[in-house]
C-alpha cells in the first residue's frame, strides 16, 4: 500500500474531537431540552460516525467507489427502518 | 516488491489493495444490515413504549458506559497508528499498536462484563426472575431484551476482532507484511473502526434516553 496519506497529530485532533462530542452528548443528557434531546444526541453520534470514517476509515482518501460502498449500508438500513415505520406508525 | 505479495489475478500492488477494500466495504455494508433488524426493532419499540424505554435507559450506568465510550474510542486510534506504522513498514510498532489496541478491547469487554453483572444481581435480565416496581413492567423487559441482544451481538463482534487483531498481530510479527503490502492490517483496522461505529450508535440509544 501507498504511505498513509493522513498524519498521526490528525489522527489525534480527531481523537480529541471525539472525545469532546463524547462530553457533549453525555452533558446533554443533563440538559432539559424536551424532543430537542434526541435530536441533539442523534447529530452528535452521526458526527462521530462520519469523523471515524472519513478519517480513521481513510473514507476521505478512497476512491468514489468506496465512497458510494460505504454509503449502501446506510441507504438501505433506511429503507428497513423507514419501510416499517411507515407501516407501523399509519396503523389504526 | 516479491511474487508472494502480488496474487497472480491481479495486475499491480494497488489494484489488489482497492480490491481488498472494496471487499471488506461490501461485507460491512451487510454487517450494518444485521445489526440494521435490530436497530429496527429498536425504533418500532421506542415509539411503541417511550416512557418505558425513558425509564429504563435512567437504570443503565451512564459513568460506566461513558468509560467504554472513552475506551473504545482510544482502542480506534491506536488502531489507525497500528495500520500508519504497517504502512510504513514498521513492524516493530505496528505490533506494538495492535497489543494495545487489543488490550483497549478487553478492557470495554471487562466494563461490559461487569454491567451485565450488576444487571443480573438488580434482577434486570428480562424473564421470570425480572424485578421492576414500575407500571412499565413488561415493557421494560423488551428494553432489557434488546439491550442484552445489540450488546451481546456487538461484544460477540470485539471477541471476532480480538481474535482478528491476534491473528494480525503474529503475521505482522513473522515478517508477512511490508511497506509495500500490508492489506490485511488496513482490512482488520477497517472492521476494529466499523464495530466502534456501532457502539458510538448503541450508546446513546440505550444510555441516553430522557434526562437525568
Amino acid at each position: 500500500m501507498d504511505p498513509d496519506p493522513i498524519t498521526k497529530a490528525t489522527y489525534i485532533k480527531v481523537y480529541l474531537a471525539l472525545l469532546a462530542l463524547l462530553a457533549a452528548t453525555v452533558a446533554a443528557v443533563f440538559i432539559n431540552m424536551g424532543p430537542f434531546n434526541i435530536l441533539v444526541t442523534m447529530v452528535i453520534a452521526i458526527t462521530k460516525a462520519l469523523l471515524v470514517m472519513l478519517f480513521f476509515m481513510h473514507v476521505r482518501y478512497s476512491p468514489r467507489l468506496i465512497w458510494i460502498y460505504a454509503s449502501l449500508g446506510v441507504i438501505w438500513l433506511t429503507y428497513l427502518i423507514g419501510g416499517t415505520l411507515t407501516d407501523v406508525l399509519t396503523r389504526i | 516488491m516479491s511474487d508472494k505479495e502480488l496474487s497472480h489475478q491481479f495486475e499491480t500492488l494497488d489494484q489488489q489493495a482497492d480490491a481488498a477494500t472494496l471487499g471488506i466495504w461490501a461485507f460491512l455494508a451487510t454487517e450494518v444490515l444485521f445489526f440494521g433488524g435490530l436497530f429496527m426493532l429498536y425504533t418500532v419499540y421506542r415509539f411503541k413504549f417511550p416512557a418505558a424505554f425513558v425509564e429504563c435507559s435512567k437504570l443503565m450506568d451512564l459513568r460506566l458506559g461513558a468509560i467504554n465510550t472513552a475506551v473504545l474510542l482510544t482502542s480506534s486510534l491506536t488502531m489507525a497508528f497500528a495500520v500508519h506504522s504497517a504502512r510504513e513498514g514498521q513492524k516493530n510498532s505496528t505490533v506494538g499498536w495492535i497489543l494495545v489496541t487489543m488490550l483497549l478491547g478487553s478492557v470495554f469487554l471487562g466494563i461490559k462484563g461487569l454491567e451485565y453483572y450488576h444487571k443480573f444481581a438488580e434482577h434486570l435480565v428480562p424473564g421470570p426472575y425480572f424485578q421492576l416496581d414500575s407500571p412499565n413492567r413488561r415493557e421494560a423487559q423488551i428494553f432489557f431484551s434488546l439491550y442484552f441482544g445489540m450488546t451481546g451481538l456487538h461484544a460477540l463482534h470485539m471477541i471476532i476482532g480480538l481474535v482478528v487483531l491476534a491473528v494480525i498481530a503474529m503475521m505482522t510479527s513473522a515478517g508477512k507484511f511490508s511497506k509495500t503490502y500490508s492489506n490485511p492490517v488496513h482490512i482488520a483496522g477497517l472492521y476494529w473502526h466499523f464495530v466502534d461505529i456501532i457502539w458510538i450508535f448503541l450508546f446513546p440509544l440505550l444510555y441516553l434516553i430522557g434526562n437525568r
